[in-house]
């Protein structure tokens, strides 16, 4: 049996009114932002669910868009129900202030160090995570790169004068 | 009795300057050291990328390192002579790479080959070290990205040239203390 974007989409609204904040299809993939509060009973129902048979985790990431006041951080989710070949993306959003969301290490294995790798790149703290500490860079850090507010570039070069690359 | 012949042409060739006569040979012991290690250097390979492919090649049959007297990789730094950093260093890898060079036993030289090493390459970004001259000091840097084969060679002929010139007991300079204390080295 073929799953369709909207068999899922309306399934899921059914099972938790209110939950999904906003539907979009790109590239004809089904992306669902939830509310922060509801992600992880959404994953769970996702992963139990008879018929949908989402069993797998392709990727875990954070996002960062410093001008959306109030929900400038988030998670991304992308799951494969390898059985239907239907995959889907959720998304949740919180405010910079407080960076915390549950872990689903519980359901998925997999999401231990791409938790982690989030954690390190975005500050991101995924409660109930059994071991919530940088995995790829220093562990003397004292920020988390991928957010927007630091550069990209060695910032204890001394020889990269600004004038000479036009900014 | 045969006249005392002086070895003039002995620069460059790889010879040592000596004085040659029937039965004995004057030379200066800081040359025949500084020539016996430079053509024994043991070298030991830290190559994490692009570059130590070359340096591979610098190894292999082709262009054959071993013709300067380096036929023994030394993969543990104790035995080595020559630190040869083929690569990008993260800054998570600096602590490592300094303490393979701790851990290496006087006298001892650096080969920073190819522009990551030496500069951190294309890659300045806040996870790569911008040049391994941040956390140890350097004899010779090869640039090139990757450098050839030849140029390896050049790097090291350099090094070679290094050793036989300088004091054998470089370690007791004050040039090289003070290059020390600045890399936080000498204990």
């Amino acid at each position: 049996m073929a799953l369709t974007n909207q068999q899922v989409a309306t399934a899921l609204n059914e099972a938790f009114p209110g939950a999904v904040l906003k539907t979009e299809e790109p590239y004809g993939m089904l992306t669902l932002e939830i509310s922060k509060e509801k992600i992880k009973d959404v994953i769970t129902w996702l992963k139990n669910d008879e018929t949908l048979k989402i069993h797998f985790l392709t990727l875990l990431g954070g996002m960062h868009y410093p001008d959306d006041k109030g929900k400038e951080l988030g998670v991304v989710y992308h799951f494969h129900s390898l059985q239907n070949n239907f995959r889907l993306r959720l998304k949740t959003f919180f405010a910079i202030g407080n960076p915390h969301v549950p872990t689903i290490t519980d359901l998925f294995e997999t999401a231990n160090w791409q938790e982690r790798e989030t954690f390190d790149f975005f500050g991101i703290w995924f409660d109930g995570h059994p071991n919530m500490k940088r995995i790829l860079n220093e562990d003397d850090m004292d920020y988390h790169p991928m957010r927007k507010e630091y550069q990209l570039e060695d910032a204890t070069r001394e020889d990269k004068d600004d004038r000479y690359f036009g900014r | 009795m045969s006249k005392e012949k002086e070895n003039k042409d002995a620069k460059g060739t790889g010879k040592v300057e000596a004085y040659n006569a029937s039965g004995y040979q004057l030379t200066m012991l800081e040359k025949v050291i500084g020539n016996a290690r430079a053509n024994s250097l043991w070298p030991l390979p830290f190559a994490t990328s692009c570059c130590g492919i070359e340096f591979m090649a610098t190894m292999g049959s082709n262009y054959d390192m071993a013709r300067f007297g380096m036929e023994r990789m030394s993969f543990s730094p104790r035995q080595a002579d020559l630190l040869i950093v083929a690569g990008t260093i993260s800054k998570k890898l600096a602590p490592i790479l300094r303490q393979v060079y701790d851990q290496m036993a006087e006298p001892k030289w650096v080969l920073s080959v190819g522009a990551c090493a030496s500069s951190g390459g294309i890659f300045d970004t806040y996870s790569v070290l911008q040049g391994i001259d941040r956390v140890i000091p350097v004899d010779v840097y090869v640039p090139g990205c990757p450098p050839r084969p030849e140029q390896i060679l050049d790097g090291v002929m350099k090094i070679q040239e290094l050793t036989k010139n300088e004091s054998f007991r470089r370690r007791y300079s004050d040039e090289y203390k003070n290059l020390l204390e600045k890399y936080k080295l000498n204990h």
